[in-house]
């Protein structure tokens, strides 16, 4: 199946865009479509504990599984003020 | 038989629920101190920040008002009851100048002068005097919200003005709070403002809090945003979050009790140094007034009471695309703080959770100070020097015979790198330059220096007439 990923704020920049696409296994979750990301992109891995996630613009524990189609945000904190 | 002072309901729980407190003191005035070193949370109630009497403040010994016998220094007798009345218990009334001033507002029906009462008997704290805290005191104080606090323990710099518009040119090397109180009450002499010169800590923020409505987060650090979070927990208080990073911003409403907290949201902190500041990252100039903008809105609308707070919602703008985005939040059941089995029960230790980042990357580098660094290149020391910097920062300035070799770009070009050379690395502020060393070191590379402070330390110490941003 396919899932889309948007990406926010550092992440955006580190993967060097802010959409993208990824063919998962069906029953893959949250988690696995993050780890793929991280995969292609390895200084991502350190990131994890300190993301949100949400799919279909819902805020999103990484263990939910996700569908065709669905649309997975992964939002790093932000600190600046 | 001490005398007892009448605490009316408004203020009880400033004095433990007390209705009724015995004190002994010759005069009013000296039962007032007994008072406050008794119950210190009533100080801001009761005293200016003169230390006198608050003007809407009146006090009756045995029920007659001090101001018609000798005001503070009417003396006191054991048994006497001395009765403190607020005029803010029986409803605040808008003076016709304020109604000329908040005329756009009286005449909605969202709003109407009841709406215009409760700010002006309403609180907001703001955390921050910053990008985020400067369009959010604007609006606070023109709209008419009667008390704002603002915690901040920075001078102004010429790097703020940019966008922290509560502050001036001529205000560039004095205390933030200082400009903002001069530029507030300018803008509304009818409010008060309340200034607290630090850092919000776990052992101050509590006592700082308690005393507001709603607090307005516009800090610049992990650590302060969850200690923010954990205090407005613990009191109950709303708090409205805000974050900005280049382009993008972040808002919502964390509610104690009504919806998700920001540890539902954000379990952990980044890893130290992987998220950039505004110092580090920077910060397009109008992204804080839109966020903060956000901010003092959702404020004025929890003051008021009106409309749907931005709760239980992750509101996120991308200025680049000029897009808004909503996420729907949710509790998260596991939420160390309010969670269902909470494992937080008191303010933490923010730095050890958060980390330190200077101490965090830079630790085991080798430094070298910029005047060590100019004595050994004209000396003649065979040294190469590497600029970590994107290429845009590398534009504005470099210290000659450095060369560019951008941390992003770091990994694909160690090839350049030979192992038997000496490296000085070095960026703006040294964090970058102690990165780019730890990733040299992983791939086997051993001779390596830090510019301890950056370039930013080389223009101070060495070469005045290099430009700093």
């Amino acid at each position: 199946m396919r899932v889309r990923v948007r990406l926010f704020a550092s992440l955006r920049e580190a993967v060097g865009r802010s959409e993208l696409e990824l063919d998962l296994p069906s029953g893959a979750s949250a988690e696995d479509a993050w780890r793929a990301l991280a995969r292609s992109h390895p200084p991502l891995a350190a990131r994890r504990p300190s993301l949100a996630a949400s799919v279909n613009r819902r805020y999103a524990p990484f263990d939910t599984r996700l569908d065709d189609g669905d649309e997975v945000v992964f939002i790093p904190p932000v600190s600046g003020g | 038989m001490p005398a007892v002072v009448k605490i009316p309901t408004p203020l009880r729980g400033f004095s433990g629920g007390r209705a009724a407190v015995p004190l002994d003191g010759q005069t009013v005035s000296r039962l007032l101190d007994a008072l406050l070193a008794d119950s210190p949370g009533l100080r801001p109630h009761l005293l200016g920040e003169d230390g006198r009497l608050r003007n809407f403040v009146n006090v009756f010994v045995n029920g007659d008002d001090v101001r018609a016998l000798e005001g503070l220094d009417t003396p006191v007798r054991d048994g006497d009851e001395v009765t403190i009345v607020p005029a803010i218990a029986g409803g605040t009334d808008l003076s016709n100048e304020e109604i000329a001033r908040y005329s756009r507002h009286l005449i909605m029906p969202e709003v109407t002068i009841e709406g215009q009462r409760r700010l002006k008997e309403g609180s907001a704290l703001l955390v921050g005097a910053g990008g985020l805290g400067s369009p959010a005191a604007l609006y606070l104080a023109a709209a008419g919200v009667g008390r704002i606090g603002i915690v901040d323990f920075d001078v102004v710099d010429e790097s703020n003005l940019q966008r922290q518009i509560v502050h001036d040119t001529s205000w560039v090397g004095k205390p933030k709070l200082e400009s903002a109180r001069s530029r507030l009450s300018a803008l509304n002499p009818h409010i008060e403002i309340e200034t607290y010169d630090a850092a919000l800590t776990r052992d101050n923020a509590l006592v700082i809090m308690q005393d507001y409505d709603v607090v307005v987060d516009g800090t610049d650090n992990f650590q302060t945003r969850y200690l923010t979070n954990d205090a407005c927990f613990f009191l109950k208080k709303p708090n409205v979050y805000g974050s900005i990073f280049r382009f993008e911003g972040q808002a919502s409403v964390f509610w104690p009790g009504k919806g998700p907290c920001y540890r539902c949201l954000y379990p952990e902190p980044p890893p130290p140094g992987l998220v950039p500041s505004c110092a580090e990252g920077g910060v397009l100039g109008i992204l804080p007034g839109v966020i903060g903008g956000i901010q003092a809105t959702e404020a004025l609308k929890i003051l008021m009471g009106i409309g749907e707070p931005l709760m239980g919602r992750l509101l996120l703008y991308d200025a680049l695309t000029m897009s808004f985005k909503q996420l729907r939040l949710r509790r998260n059941p596991e939420c160390p703080l309010c969670g269902e089995s909470p494992t937080i029960h008191e303010l933490q230790d923010y730095i050890a959770f958060c980390g330190v980042e200077d101490a965090e990357v830079l630790k085991g580098v080798e430094e070298i100070t910029a005047t060590e660094l100019k004595q050994r290149l004209d000396a003649g020391d065979d040294i190469d020097m590497v600029d970590v910097r994107e290429p845009h920062e590398w534009a504005i300035c470099r210290i000659d015979g450095a060369r560019s070799v951008p941390l992003t770009d770091l990994d694909e070009r160690l090839h350049e790198f030979d192992s038997s050379r000496t490296y000085v690395m070095q960026c703006k502020v040294g964090v970058r330059s102690a990165m780019a060393i730890g990733q040299l070191r992983q791939a086997g590379f051993r001779r390596l220096l830090n510019l301890r402070g950056g370039l930013t330390a080389w223009a101070r110490e060495v070469d005045p007439s290099m430009p700093t941003y």
